[in-house]
């Protein structure tokens, strides 16, 4: 609120001490606003005009106006008054000065500040790796440690300790990529790609006694031509907890939990019978769909990923079968004694559906412009 | 596989629609993968897993659905015409004539439906043979065919199926060929057994025999292809000839044509592994071969068997001749197996009770015998179709199928024990943050790659030999690879082909090597590679230090710029002095490349890709290589940062302006200047390099700059002066002209 001068009533010295500082704190606000120019030209005239000036106002009105008795105080009290007004507009006139000369000086070095930065470039970890990572990360803090081991596997290990018996056609579904001449070996001691990353579950139990947690992560080989689904190489984590107390329970707990921990708290989880020679009781594990929610639409469209069914298969897994445990009894590994479960995930087809990319075979290129979507 | 629910309807009073059927025996593992069609043509698309050769057909399926449900399986008992009766019948049943033929089949049936029964077998010898009326049978390889069952049927007309069963088939995508034929396909579909129909008139010699083929043998097969057969081949022979592969597909010449009236049916149980080597080595995988390799049921011989000859005379009529022929050299019985409560509970966490472990085994057709007190175990006898079950876990794993899986409740384990990582993954994620921050993009490449590629890009070590494959995709990734070089290349090119300039990529893998000793080693690689754009691209403002015009100097200061990503990584880890030398695999530029070492071992080789090789990848630009050995390299610690007190004291800088001869190095310069032990020289570095104008062809100018400091006092002129003349000594004395 502009400043208008009252009518005194009281010439107390306290009414007009009031009075007068009322007066220099308006005064004082005023001038704090002003922006321009035009702003402190008025400022100057509102105050210090001759003819109806704030200060020719508070002359005639509160002069003018005083009882006898209190005239001499009035008159001095109005002079220090308008001293003080004419050293806050002086004041404010200088300061107002300063500032616009400093912004004469920047205004004409201005940059345009909407311009694109210069940015230094930064790589991208691959979308595969950095899913991999998320996983193990989320079975580390369940306890699991990191295990590895060949992609040069022995017929051993990749089949026969995992109760794949020779010549038994649950083999033909593992479209195994065999290492030449191997025909003189025993047929357990013949190399061939691992299929899966479950040989490693037999080499850790094999170094160390239960109670285990692990995840292995690594690369596998099929024979499976290219496509937009398929590689011949993929990607695996593998893992296994074998102890005494084991149960199927604990086998869908933790798998619901890392499910949660990857996917998000909403996801809901679903497990079907299933046959892996392994494992037994054996499983798939289904997730509610995080394209589309397990609605099974997007919008009005079907839900691709899920084929509209709202789940998405997500891994295998089951109970460690006895057979298996057999292979490495003498470590402590007695059926009788312990039990376990394992589970087993393609990585490259959950970051495909992470990211809802349409072609496995991008991850291979090393296209630039398809990796540096993930810096 | 196609199974049609309207078809399990019959053996099974469902009350739930195919939907919802789907959706429950997926739920118990007999997955519906998809549901086509609607109405009685509804199809079921099953995916069966290879246990589970018993559900591969439609009671198998229905066996399920009644245990879902809780309802009766209703039996399949074919009703045969008393004409068996009229030829002598043989076996074990002797005179008993038709009555005692369809009790058998029913004691059969009753068994699939969930009943035990004992089943006939005749006596075993080496052969086995039945040799009365109507058809001689002569197994002489009983271990390899324990069961030959047949009957034969006379008088009857070959001619289209009934539309029911024509009908059936085609909704499996089934080719309906003729009522006999067709009687031996529904009966696969209906209760999993294959059978075989053979023209009684073409079997030679009026027997048959089961035996191992003779080298050189041919038969030509149903589908019109000759098969030369071997020792190793079983056949079903006739007295001249083989006229099946066993277990496989029947033969050409005694097939069922329009002119066949007399049939020889054929009903057997194989052994799975002769079946399944059999169909690998003809490359013949069919609808018998599947279920015989995965096991067939050795008790439906006769009732398959009745049931094709009850169909083939519905519909072409004739006569059968005799009994059924039942040739079995053992028993199949499956010792039973005593399932403890107790277990069940300790691996499926304590849910299920006795009532329901007997209820569920029950209605799949197992048989329980409670032992012990209050139902602490059964002893379990196990059903003929089910050859998938043995142990008690089996058990454990049918109960868990039925109770339902989302029935159990979910439970964390209890754990203490340590968190261990991989040895080298601080190692590893180190050098991956290196190289993402220095803009190189992480890029997985496939592990194969071709012969040409793997001797040219060998870093193999001593007497070590590549990884080839047995079955390769393709010629172009018929070995593992020995080196991560070609593949990064594929990717440089890749991006170069579609206008992608400012290429920078790392990878990090295994290669493949099969050592002298014949172990596989598969030691550990990272790799960079980037475009000359992308290096010239990250040259930081001043960091020139070439400033002569032409190739030569762009050349010498794109090859500092990878060499700088390259120390950047190596610089991650514990390692006192690097040195660097020429001696680079063939693959690299001569003189645009360098091996990184540390006390003899060298770490890394890196620089431009020699020019033969980038014009045979048909590059469009140059680029730059490096290979880590990472076994070397993290055998060494990672770097750990230490404090050294800030200078007090200002530094004194003085430039030496000298030229020197092409052949004298900056290193040898450093060599040198390090050898006079200054104390207070802190750095020597070249900063400015030049040739051409007034420098002579063949030598350079260079000017150096030393940095002087002490840590207790500010130098005097004196000193710096002093110790500058050193320097400008030792380096006249490599031969450096110092320049005014």
């Amino acid at each position: 609120m502009a400043y208008t001068v009252p009518k005194l009533t009281d010439y107390s010295a306290a009414a007009l001490e009031h009075a007068t500082g009322e007066c220099i704190r308006s005064g004082t606000a005023e001038a704090a606003s002003i922006q321009n120019e035009a702003e402190l030209k008025a400022f100057r005239d509102r105050w210090l005009a001759r003819k109806n000036g704030i200060l020719t106002q508070i002359n005639d009105s509160w002069l003018k106006g005083a009882p006898k008795e209190a005239k001499r105080e009035a008159g001095f009290r109005v002079n220090e008054l308008k001293v003080r007004i004419h050293e806050l507009i002086e004041s404010t006139e200088r300061d107002y000065r300063h500032r616009a000369q400093i912004y004469d000086r920047v205004s004409s070095v201005f940059v345009d500040i909407t311009l694109p930065g210069i940015r230094r470039p930064i790589g991208a970890e691959h979308p595969i790796i950095r899913t991999m990572n998320e996983i193990v990360s989320v079975f580390q803090k369940l306890g699991y440690s990191v295990a590895d081991g060949p992609v040069v596997e022995t017929d051993y290990y990749n089949f026969e300790a995992l109760n794949f018996p020779p010549n038994h056609p649950a083999r033909d579904t593992q479209d195994t990529l065999f290492i030449a001449n191997q025909q003189s070996k025993p047929q357990r001691e013949r190399l061939l790609l691992r299929t899966h990353t479950s040989p490693v579950q037999i080499r850790t139990m094999e170094k160390m006694r239960p109670p285990i947690r692990i995840v292995i992560p690594g690369q596998v080989h099929r024979n499976d031509p290219p496509d937009a689904s398929h590689s011949p190489m993929f990607h695996q984590i593998e893992g296994l907890a074998v102890d005494t107390n084991i149960t199927f329970g604990d086998l869908k707990g933790t798998l619901d939990h890392a499910m949660k921990a990857l996917f998000g708290s909403s996801v809901k989880t679903h497990f079907r019978p299933s046959f892996f020679p392994f494992t037994e009781p054996s499983a798939e594990l289904y997730v509610t769909c995080f394209i589309c929610g397990g609605s099974g639409k997007r919008g009005s469209d079907p839900c691709r990923p899920c084929k509209q069914t709202g789940w998405i298969e997500v891994l295998g897994c089951g109970m460690v079968d006895p057979n298996v445990f057999e292979f490495v009894k003498d470590n402590g590994y007695d059926p009788k004694k312990v039990s376990g479960f394992a589970f087993g995930m393609g990585v490259d087809r959950l970051a495909l559906l992470k990211y809802s990319v349409d072609d496995l075979q991008l991850f291979f290129q090393g296209d630039v412009r398809f990796l540096q979507q993930f810096a | 596989m196609k199974l049609s629910p309207q078809w399990v309807r019959d053996y099974v009073d469902l009350t739930v629609d195919d939907r919802r059927l789907a959706e429950d025996l997926t739920n118990v593992g007999i997955a519906v993968e998809g549901i086509t069609g609607s109405g009685a043509d509804t199809d079921f698309e099953m995916e069966i897993g290879t246990n589970r050769p018993d559900a591969m057909n439609h009671y198998g399926v229905a066996r399920e659905a009644a245990a879902i449900y809780d309802l009766p399986l209703k039996p399949i008992e074919p009703k045969l015409t008393s004409a068996a009766k009229a030829a002598s019948p043989s076996g074990s049943h002797g005179a008993a004539g038709s009555r005692a033929l369809s009790k058998q089949a029913r004691d059969t049936l009753s068994k699939q439906a969930g009943g035990a029964a004992s089943k006939q077998t005749q006596s075993t010898t080496e052969t086995v043979a039945v040799g009365s009326a109507p058809f001689p049978i002569t197994v002489e390889e009983p271990q390899l065919c324990p069961r030959f069952t047949g009957r034969v049927i006379r008088g009857t007309r070959i001619k289209p199926s009934p539309q029911k069963i024509a009908h059936r088939l085609q909704l499996l995508d089934q080719r309906p060929i003729s009522n006999a034929v067709d009687a031996t396909n529904y009966v696969l579909w209906e209760i999993g057994k294959p059978t075989h129909v053979f023209d009684l008139d073409l079997l030679e010699g009026g027997k048959i025999i089961v035996r191992k083929a003779r080298n050189g043998e041919m038969l030509k097969t149903l589908d019109g292809v000759e098969r030369k057969l071997t020792s190793e081949d079983l056949v079903v022979a006739d007295a001249k000839k083989p006229v099946g592969l066993a277990g496989v597909m029947g033969g050409y010449d005694t097939m069922i044509t329009e002119k066949t009236r007399n049939i020889l049916i054929e009903s057997a149980w194989w052994d799975p592994v002769t079946i399944r080597k059999a169909s690998r080595r003809h490359a013949l995988h069919t609808d018998a071969s599947h279920r015989f390799e995965r096991g067939a049921d050795f008790e439906s011989t006769v009732l398959s068997c009745d049931r094709v000859a009850e169909l083939i005379l519905e519909s072409g009529g004739g006569e059968l001749v005799g009994d059924v022929v039942d040739v079995a050299s053992k028993k199949m019985d499956q010792a039973p197996v005593v399932l403890r409560v107790s277990e069940a509970q300790r691996i499926l966490g304590g849910k299920v009770d006795a009532g329901e472990i007997f209820r569920i085994l029950k209605k799949l057709g197992f048989e329980l015998i409670p032992e012990g007190q209050a139902d602490a175990q059964f002893r379990v006898h196990i059903p003929s179709w089910r050859l998938d079950v043995e142990r008690e876990i089996d058990l454990i794993e049918e109960i868990a199928r039925l109770h339902g899986y989302d029935k159990f409740e979910n439970t964390l384990p209890a754990y203490s024990g340590a968190v261990i990582e991989l040895p080298d993954a601080a190692k590893e994620a180190t050098l991956r943050q290196r190289a993402l921050a220095l803009g190189y993009n992480e890029a997985v490449s496939l592990t194969f790659i071709s012969h040409a590629d793997a001797e040219k890009f060998s870093s193999l070590s001593a007497g070590a030999k590549v990884l080839e494959l047995e079955n390769p995709l393709s010629e172009e990734a018929s070995v593992m690879r020995t080196s991560m070089i070609p593949g990064m290349l594929d990717m440089l090119a890749w991006n170069l082909n579609r206008d992608t300039e400012d290429v920078r990529l790392f990878e990090m893998g295994r290669v493949y090597e099969l050592s002298a000793t014949g172990e596989r080693i598969e030691p550990r690689r990272a790799c960079l590679g980037a475009t000359l754009t992308a290096v010239q691209g990250s040259f930081q403002q001043g960091a020139v230090l070439d400033v002569s015009k032409g190739d030569r100097a762009a050349a010498a200061e794109a090859f500092r710029s990878f060499k700088g990503d390259v120390e950047n990584l190596l610089a991650a880890f514990d390692s006192s002095e690097l040195i660097f030398d020429r001696q680079v695999a063939e693959y690299f530029h001569p003189g645009r490349a360098a091996r990184a070492l540390v006390e003899g071992t060298v770490l890394a080789q890196f620089g431009q890709i020699h020019p033969d090789v980038a014009a045979a990848q048909k590059l469009r630009q140059d680029v730059f290589l490096a290979e880590l050995d990472l076994e070397k390299l993290y055998q060494r610690g990672l770097r750990k940062a230490q404090f050294r007190t800030l200078p007090k004291y200002p530094a004194v800088e003085r430039d030496f302006s000298f030229i020197f001869a092409d052949s004298v190095s900056f290193e040898e310069m450093r060599k040198t200047v390090n050898h006079l032990r200054l104390d207070e020289l802190r750095d020597f570095r070249p900063v400015e390099i030049f040739r051409g104008g007034a420098i002579d062809a063949g030598k350079y100018s260079i000017l150096l700059r030393s940095t002087f400091q002490s840590s207790e006092r500010t130098l005097r002129e004196d000193e710096v002066a002093q110790w500058s003349g050193k320097i400008v000594a030792a380096l006249q004395a490599l031969g450096g002209t110092q320049r005014a």
